[in-house]
C-alpha cells in the first residue's frame, strides 16, 4: 500500500530533472506509472485512457514552475485534474419540491442501500426535516425489518410493508401516506438488482415513475472494481440518476469506482459512507479522494481519524495533566498507546501518509507487534512503577523483562524512548509548541522498532 | 452430481436422499432438485449464462476479444495491447497481467506461435494451470459437528450464501445449524431466521451478547443434538477496523473452547465485483484467522471476478464454491479450467 504514485513516479521523474518544459517524449514514463496507478485504483480502463489523453494534452508544452521539478508539476496537474473531474465542489441534496420530496436509492446487491438509507434519514432529522422511510425490498429476506429497526433506533417514521407486497404499491402508498401525515422528505430503498437483469431494472423505473422522485441516488461500493462502469451505465440508462453515494469508504480500496462512476453518469458524489454505524454519512470532498485514488496519502483524513479515535475526556486530562507541570508517566503512555490503537492501528495510519512521510518510517518492520510489545512490558509493571518510573533499578527490571517474555535490554530501551518523550512533553507544556515536538518525533520513531 | 462438501466416511447416499429432501422443501424450492438430476457436466449452463452477461459487456465497451483470437488472427504488438486491456478490465490487476503477458510472450517466441486462436488457448490452460490449486472440495469431520465460520466485509454476501449453503446441504442428506453470529447489523439475525425457516433447519441466536457467545452456544447445541454442519454467520467488517479484526479471532478461540479444532473452517466470501481491494481482504483476514476458503459471489453480473488471478498468484486461498445467480442451481464447485474459459470469453 505504500507503493504510491509519488514514490513511484521519483524514479521516473530523475530522468526528467532539469528540463524546463514537459514534452511528450519526456512525460511519456511518467503517465505510464500515472495509468498503472488508477488502474491499480480500480479507476476503470476506459475512463484512465480518457484521462491520461486528458493530462497529456494539457500536459505537452507546459511549463514548469520554478519551484518544482517536472515530475512534480505533472503530478499536480494530474491531481488538478483529477479534482477537477471529480467534481469541484460538493453538492448537496436538492429537495426544493412540494413536500414530501421523495429519495429513491438504487444499487447492486450488498453495496449499502439500506444502511445508507438510516444514516440520510439521519441526517435529515438533524436538519430538522420530518422524514419517513420505506423500503420496497420484497426480496431479500428481512431487509424490511432492517430498515424498521434502523427507524426505530433513529426516531424515525417507518411506513409498513410486506414482502408479499408489490414494490411499486408499497411506494405509492408510503408517499400517499407521507402527504396526510406531512413528512418532509420520503425516502425508498429498494432491493439490489443486477444492471443486467431486465425484469428487475423495469421494476424500478415502474417504482421511480409512481413516486416521482426529486433525488434518484444510485449508491456505489468503494470497492469495487472494473465493471463499475457497466453498471453505472446500465443504472443511469434506466433511470434519471441525480447523484451518486459511495459507501464503505473506511476501508483501504483507493476508491477508483468513484471517478468511474462519476465520469460515466456525469453526476456528482453526494455522500459518502464511512462505518456501519447510523453516523457515518459525510459531504464528499473531491480534492481528498483525488489523492486517496492517486495513493498520495489522504492527510485530512488522517487527521479526522485521529479527531474520531481519540478520547476527548482522556485527552483534556493528559493535557490538563501537562500544563500543571506534572510528570508524564508510563501510565499515560499506556493510554496513549492504547488511543493508537483505537485510532486503527499504525498499519492504517501510515497509509494515509503521503510517500515522503511514510517512507521515514523503518521499513520491514511490524509496528503493530513491536508496539503490542512495548504495552506488554509497561503491563508487567505494577501500578506504582509506571507512576514513578524512577523506582526502575536492575531487579525490577529483570523482573519486568521475565513478566512480559523480553530481554533486560528491551525494558531499558523503551524507558530511554520513555525518556525523550517525557522531554518532549515538558516542551509542550513550556509553549514550545507542535514545531518543536514534530522535531523531537523525527528522531524516535525508527527507535520504536526495538 | 456433485458436491462441495465431502464426508471422510462414504455415507451420504445419494440415489434416496433427493425424494426424502423433496418432502421438507417448501412448494417453491422444486428447481433445486430438477438441477441435481441433471449430471454434474452441466457447467455449460453457468458457461453460458457468463458468456451471456459478457458479451452484454463486450457490445458497450466495443472491446470484442472474440476477434482477438480468431483463426488467423494477427499477433502483434496491438494484439498484446488489447489482450492486456481485457485482462485489466476483468480486474485481474496490473500486476498479474504482466506477469500473464509475460509468460505467454516467452511461450509464443519461444514456441513461434503467431496465431491468435492457438495463443488464446495456450493462455487459458496458463491461467487454468495458475487457478488450479485453488480447487478444493470441503470435507466433512469424522465427528459432528463439522463448523463452518464464515466471514467477509459488510455485504459480500455471507448470509445468503450461508442460507443456499444450508439448504444444498440439507439436499445432501445432511443435518444443519445455523448460528446467527451477526449480532451487530440491524435485522441480521431475523435474515438467517429467515432462512433457517425456509430450509427448516434450527437457528441458534440470543437477544443480546456478542458473536462468540452465541457461537459458543450453538457449537454445543449442534453437538448435542449430534448436527453435522453447524454454519455460523459474523457480522461484516472492514479489515482495517482493528479491533473488529480482533474480535474475530475471539470468535475464533471460543469456538475451540467449545469443540476442539472448531472452526474447522474460515471461509471468506468475496463479492465478484471488487476490484483490487480483494487481494487486501484476502491478505487481512487471512493474517488474522488463517483462512482455509473463499467463496466468491454475484458471478451473476458483468463483473468477471478476474481478481481471482492475482489471488492465486499472491495469496493461494483455495475456493470452495461459486456463486452464479439467485437460486441454488446456481451455486457452484470451482473449476479452475471453467473459470479461465468464462475469464477469456
Amino acid at each position: 500500500m505504500l507503493e504510491n504514485l509519488t514514490q513511484r513516479l521519483s524514479t521516473v521523474v530523475r530522468t526528467l530533472r532539469g528540463q524546463a518544459r514537459l514534452t511528450e517524449a519526456n512525460i511519456a514514463d511518467a503517465l505510464r506509472e500515472v495509468r498503472i496507478a488508477l488502474l491499480e485504483a480500480d479507476v476503470a480502463l476506459p475512463v484512465v485512457k480518457d484521462f491520461i489523453q486528458a493530462v497529456r494534452e494539457q500536459a505537452v508544452g507546459m511549463e514548469v514552475h520554478q519551484s518544482l521539478n517536472p515530475g512534480q508539476a505533472l503530478i499536480s496537474l494530474v491531481h488538478k485534474e483529477l479534482t477537477k473531474l471529480m467534481g469541484d465542489q460538493a453538492v448537496g441534496l436538492n429537495l426544493a419540491t412540494t413536500p414530501p420530496a421523495v429519495i429513491l436509492m438504487a444499487g447492486l446487491q450488498g453495496s449499502g442501500k439500506t444502511t445508507t438509507s438510516g444514516k440520510l434519514a439521519r441526517l435529515l432529522k438533524e436538519g430538522k426535516k420530518k422524514v419517513l422511510l420505506v423500503s420496497a425490498d420484497v426480496y431479500r429476506p428481512a431487509a424490511i425489518e432492517q430498515l424498521r429497526v434502523l427507524g426505530e433506533q433513529l426516531g424515525v417514521d417507518v411506513f409498513p410493508s410486506s414482502a408479499d407486497q408489490q414494490p411499486v404499491a408499497i411506494a405509492t402508498a408510503a408517499r400517499a401516506y407521507a402527504l396526510t401525515h406531512f413528512h418532509d422528505v420520503l425516502i425508498v430503498d429498494t432491493a439490489g438488482r443486477l444492471a443486467i437483469d431486465e425484469a428487475m431494472m423495469a421494476e424500478i423505473q415502474a417504482v421511480h415513475a409512481a413516486v416521482n422522485p426529486i433525488e434518484t441516488l444510485f449508491v456505489v461500493d468503494a470497492m469495487q472494481g472494473q465493471d463499475a462502469v457497466n453498471v453505472a451505465r446500465a443504472f443511469n440508462q434506466a433511470l434519471p440518476l441525480t447523484g451518486v453515494v459511495l459507501t464503505k469508504l473506511d476501508g483501504d480500496a483507493r476508491g477508483g469506482a468513484a471517478l468511474s462512476v462519476r465520469q460515466i453518469t456525469g453526476r456528482p458524489i453526494k455522500f459518502v459512507g464511512v462505518g456501519e454505524k447510523v453516523d457515518g454519512l459525510e459531504p464528499f470532498h473531491p480534492e481528498r479522494m483525488a489523492s486517496r485514488v492517486l495513493g498520495m496519502g489522504d492527510v485530512l483524513s488522517l487527521i479526522e481519524q485521529a479527531q474520531k479515535g481519540v478520547d476527548v475526556a482522556e485527552a483534556e486530562k493528559l493535557a490538563k495533566k501537562i500544563k500543571a507541570g506534572k510528570d508524564f508517566d508510563l501510565e499515560d503512555f499506556k493510554s496513549q498507546l492504547q488511543q493508537m490503537k483505537k485510532m486503527g492501528g499504525i498499519g492504517s495510519l501510515m497509509e494515509k501518509l503521503p510517500g515522503q512521510l511514510a517512507g521515514a518510517m523503518p521499513a520491514g518492520q511490524d509496528h503493530e507487534k513491536s508496539l503490542a510489545r512495548v504495552e506488554g512490558i509497561i503491563n508487567a509493571m505494577t501500578v506504582q512503577e509506571r507512576r514513578f518510573p524512577a523506582l526502575l533499578k536492575a531487579s525490577r527490571k529483570r523482573r519486568i523483562a521475565a513478566g512480559s517474555g523480553v530481554q533486560v535490554q528491551e525494558v531499558n530501551r523503551l524507558l530511554n524512548q520513555f525518556e525523550q518523550m517525557q522531554k518532549m512533553m515538558k516542551m509542550m507544556s513550556k509553549g514550545g509548541g507542535l514545531a518543536k515536538m514534530m522535531r523531537g518525533m523525527k528522531g524516535m520513531m525508527p527507535g520504536m522498532g526495538g | 452430481m456433485f458436491s462441495f462438501f465431502r464426508s471422510r466416511k462414504s455415507s451420504a447416499p445419494p440415489a434416496d436422499v433427493a425424494p426424502s429432501s423433496a418432502t421438507t422443501q417448501p412448494a417453491g424450492a422444486a428447481a433445486p432438485a430438477i438441477d441435481r438430476a441433471a449430471p454434474a457436466s452441466d457447467g455449460g449452463g453457468w458457461l453460458q449464462r457468463l458468456r451471456s452477461g459478457l458479451a452484454r459487456t463486450r457490445e458497450r465497451l466495443g472491446a470484442n476479444l472474440g476477434s482477438l483470437f480468431h483463426l488467423g488472427a494477427k499477433v502483434d504488438e496491438a494484439w498484446f495491447e488489447q489482450l492486456e486491456e481485457a485482462l485489466l478490465m476483468a480486474d485481474v490487476g496490473v500486476t498479474a497481467t504482466r506477469r500473464l503477458l509475460q509468460g505467454l510472450r516467452e511461450t509464443a517466441r519461444r514456441e513461434q506461435i503467431n496465431d491468435g486462436a492457438a495463443l488464446r488457448s495456450l493462455l487459458s490452460s496458463q491461467l487454468a494451470d495458475l487457478l488450479r490449486p485453488l480447487e478444493r472440495t470441503i470435507v466433512l469431520q469424522d465427528a459432528p459437528p463439522t463448523v463452518v465460520l464464515f466471514v467477509g466485509v459488510n455485504g459480500a454476501g455471507k448470509t445468503t450464501s450461508i442460507g443456499k449453503l444450508a439448504q444444498h446441504l440439507l439436499n445432501d442428506g445432511q443435518q444443519v445449524m445455523l448460528a446467527a453470529g451477526d449480532t451487530f447489523r440491524a435485522a441480521a439475525v431475523e435474515q438467517l431466521r429467515a432462512w433457517g425457516e425456509r430450509n427448516q433447519v434450527p437457528v441458534i441466536s440470543q437477544a443480546q451478547g456478542d458473536s462468540a457467545a452465541v457461537i459458543f452456544d450453538a457449537i454445543n447445541s449442534a453437538r448435542a443434538r449430534g448436527t453435522s454442519v453447524l454454519l455460523a454467520d459474523t457480522a461484516g467488517r472492514l479489515p482495517t477496523q482493528l479491533h473488529l479484526m480482533e474480535e474475530l479471532r475471539k470468535v475464533q478461540r471460543v469456538a475451540g473452547k467449545a469443540l476442539g479444532g472448531a472452526p474447522h473452517e474460515v471461509l471468506l466470501v468475496l463479492d465478484a465485483n471488487t476490484g483490487q481491494n480483494a487481494l487486501a481482504q484476502v491478505r487481512a483476514f487471512d493474517d488474522a484467522l488463517g483462512l482455509t476458503g473463499l467463496i466468491v459471489t454475484k458471478l451473476d453480473g458483468t463483473a468477471k471476478g478476474g481478481i481471482l488471478a492475482a489471488i492465486a498468484a499472491e495469496r493461494p486461498i483455495p475456493v470452495v464454491f461459486i456463486g452464479v445467480g439467485e437460486s441454488l442451481a446456481d451455486l457452484r464447485p470451482f473449476v479452475a479450467q471453467e473459470y479461465a474459459e468464462a475469464l477469456l470469453a
